[in-house]
């Protein structure tokens, strides 16, 4: 399809005859485009040239070292671990958050200006950049109220703010905007006609939306649900700010912590196995492998750059996994059109 | 009107036997029984069918309909009786408020903005606006001009009708059998019977209608609406449809929005004329073809506008 694209502008007997100005400006066009390819492939090249050097079975299953000291030792099994668990909250926030918005604004929307607000809100909250969102969240969540989704250093100073949970928390309002977008536009392709035929079977608007509507843009919902999860994997400041950016995951569970921190209002759930050591470790700190970049290239502290480079380069493998992903689903859905008029 | 005017061949539908196409009568042999008809180009091709087993049995009644959009009146004063046991088609220039009318019957204009109606319609003697509008949705079922299956597979199509509002429950295995029975009464059955977990969206236009009607008889309605259901679709597909909706007035009244005059006449019983809002005029489809009480009725079935 590209080299069609590509085609249409290189009708060279046409363009010869062009003044010099629009000449010039069409080279500048091709070059442009050559170069964006150029740099795309050298950022892929280069990082898998130097990721696969440093890249080796035990990175991915063995911890970083602890502390200070072990910075740009050991492995990347944390950062993998704290990727998931953030991706994981932040799209389980973001999917049904962001597909009750779009059934709304599709289905409902009235009265209008509330459905312009709405509108502008999800706008707003796309175009917030994430360190924004990153300090918002720090606080809101350092009050007594959320004091159960993070941890206390003592009783008497305000909570620590910082988790999965909260980051998670955060991390769902950079997904929203794109499961939203996605949603709404798959609900709107639906003919009307087929919205009437469900109303004409004697069918409620609610059955229509959980039977057919939703059913029918799942394709839509799937990708939007994945451009999130791509969104999420590659943000830093949210990590760095709200989840401590730490190389291993430090559960909050009495005696175990290194700092020593107290637990609160969860404390009874420490000793039932398994959602003890779940809970404490959700409300605990960590980072991610955009934090284990940052953290272990020159302008971290680890100043291990070989380091960075094997995680940047899972970082991007996982992210072209995601969009190839998303370009699956959305071949899947050509299939399941209605035919038209 | 010009009384030389060759009429066409017509293909009529007789319950139980092949559709056949009947030659046009002779020049100047007066059709039995309706001399005044000789000159509509319609009179005389009919063949009596025979008479539907249940014909007569008044199931919906308009009175005085009258629907609004906004202030603006799409359907005037309009009365009717709908029975079961025969079609009745509702024929008209585009805009003339037949759609609305039909949709009107199970309250679909209710999800237009700004509509509204007025006058009395009863459903086996109960008032519409006092039914529950679901209920009532179930027992006036509507099929559209658009084959609208939903985007699942066949059976599921069939067995949504038939479940309880958004649930999942009963199964496929007590299903079974209704749907079955839906899909045969629709004539779709020997086509898609042998996988009925094939996704709707991928039948033909023709099966995808005919899937709709079986969605639509799946509830046991009794009055069946349908707004041109064959216009989208191809001649033999709309011959299939047509004999369909012959076969189907014994258990249901069908009511009929058409642009095709000839379609009216191959499967009406009675027929209604709307012309900007009201109803001209209203009768069995022999004398309403043949011999048109109303000057605009002829001039529209005489080919004059539309």
């Amino acid at each position: 399809m590209a080299a069609a694209r590509l085609g249409r502008t290189s009708g060279r007997g046409e363009s010869a005859s062009w003044p010099l100005v629009d000449r010039i400006a069409l080279g500048l066009c091709w070059a442009a485009g050559l170069a964006l390819c150029l740099t795309a492939a050298a950022i892929i090249l280069y990082m898998m040239f130097q990721g696969l050097q440093q890249l080796s079975i035990s990175l991915l299953f063995e911890r970083p070292g602890e502390g200070s000291a072990g910075a740009g030792q050991g492995g990347l099994l944390d950062p993998i671990v704290g990727t998931v668990i953030v991706a994981a909250i932040g799209t389980a926030i973001a999917l049904p958050l962001g597909l009750a918005i779009a059934v709304w604004l599709s289905e409902y929307a009235r009265p209008f200006w509330l459905a312009r607000s709405v509108e502008s809100g999800v706008e707003m909250v796309a175009g917030t950049p994430s360190v924004v969102l990153a300090i918002f969240g720090l606080l809101v969540f350092t009050t007594e109220p959320f004091a159960f989704l993070s941890l206390k250093v003592n009783p008497e100073v305000e909570p620590l703010g910082r988790s999965f949970v909260t980051s998670g928390t955060m991390m769902s309002l950079i997904a929203l905007p794109l499961v939203v977008g996605a949603s709404r536009e798959a609900l709107q392709a639906i003919p009307r006609t087929v919205r009437e035929a469900s109303y004409a079977l004697g069918k409620t608007k609610a059955a229509t939306i959980r039977r057919v509507l939703v059913p029918a843009s799942r394709r839509g919902i799937a990708t939007g649900g994945v451009l999130g999860l791509g969104r999420i994997v590659g943000d830093t400041a949210i990590i760095v700010i709200l989840l401590g950016a730490t190389t291993r995951l430090t559960p909050t569970l009495k005696g175990e912590s290194p700092y020593g921190f107290l637990s609160g209002p969860m404390d009874f759930l420490s000793g039932v196995p398994l959602i003890g050591p779940l809970v404490e470790t959700l409300r605990g700190n960590g980072g991610t492998l955009t934090s284990s970049v940052f953290e272990n290239s020159p302008a971290g502290e680890g100043n291990a750059a070989g380091k960075a480079y094997a995680a940047a380069f899972i970082l991007l493998l996982l992210v072209v996994l995601l969009n190839y992903a998303v370009d699956l689903i959305a071949r899947g859905r050509k299939e399941r059109t209605w035919t038209p008029t | 009107m010009d009384t030389n005017l060759i009429p066409p061949p017509v293909r009529r539908i007789v319950v139980g036997s092949e559709p056949t196409t009947v030659a046009p009568p002779p020049q100047g042999t007066a059709p039995g029984g309706n001399g005044a008809g000789a000159a509509a180009p319609f009179a005389g091709l009919r063949r009596r069918r025979p008479a539907s087993s249940s014909a007569g049995d008044e199931r919906m009644r308009l009175e005085n309909l009258t629907v609004l959009y906004g202030d603006k009146p799409a359907v005037l004063e309009v009365s009717l009786p709908v029975r079961r046991g025969e079609v009745l088609a509702l024929i008209g220039p585009s805009g003339c408020g037949k759609t609305t009318l039909l949709r009107t019957l199970n309250r679909l204009t209710e999800l237009t903005p700004g509509a509204s109606w007025t006058g009395r319609l009863t459903l086996d003697g109960q008032d519409l606006d006092q039914l529950e509008v679901t209920e009532l949705r179930r027992r006036v079922s509507m099929v559209f001009q658009q084959p609208n299956p939903f985007p699942m597979s066949i059976f599921d199509n069939v067995a949504y009708a038939l479940r309880e509002q958004g649930q999942k429950r009963p199964g496929k295995a007590e299903l079974g059998p209704q749907v079955e029975d839906a899909l045969t009464r629709a004539g779709l059955f020997d086509e898609v019977g042998h996988d009925l977990e094939h996704p709707a969206l991928r039948l033909s236009g023709g099966q995808q209608q005919r899937l709709c009607i079986a969605r639509s008889l799946a509830a046991g309605p009794e009055v069946l609406l349908l707004d041109e259901p064959t216009s989208a679709l191809d001649p033999r597909s709309s011959g299939l449809i047509e004999e369909l909706i012959v076969r189907l007035r014994d258990e249901v009244a069908i009511v009929i929005v058409t642009h095709n005059l000839q379609q009216a006449y191959r499967v009406a019983d009675h027929v209604a004329f709307m012309y900007l809002g009201d109803l001209v005029e209203y009768g069995p489809v022999e004398q309403v073809y043949g011999a048109p009480r109303e000057a605009r009725t002829r001039e529209y079935i005489g080919g004059a506008f539309g």
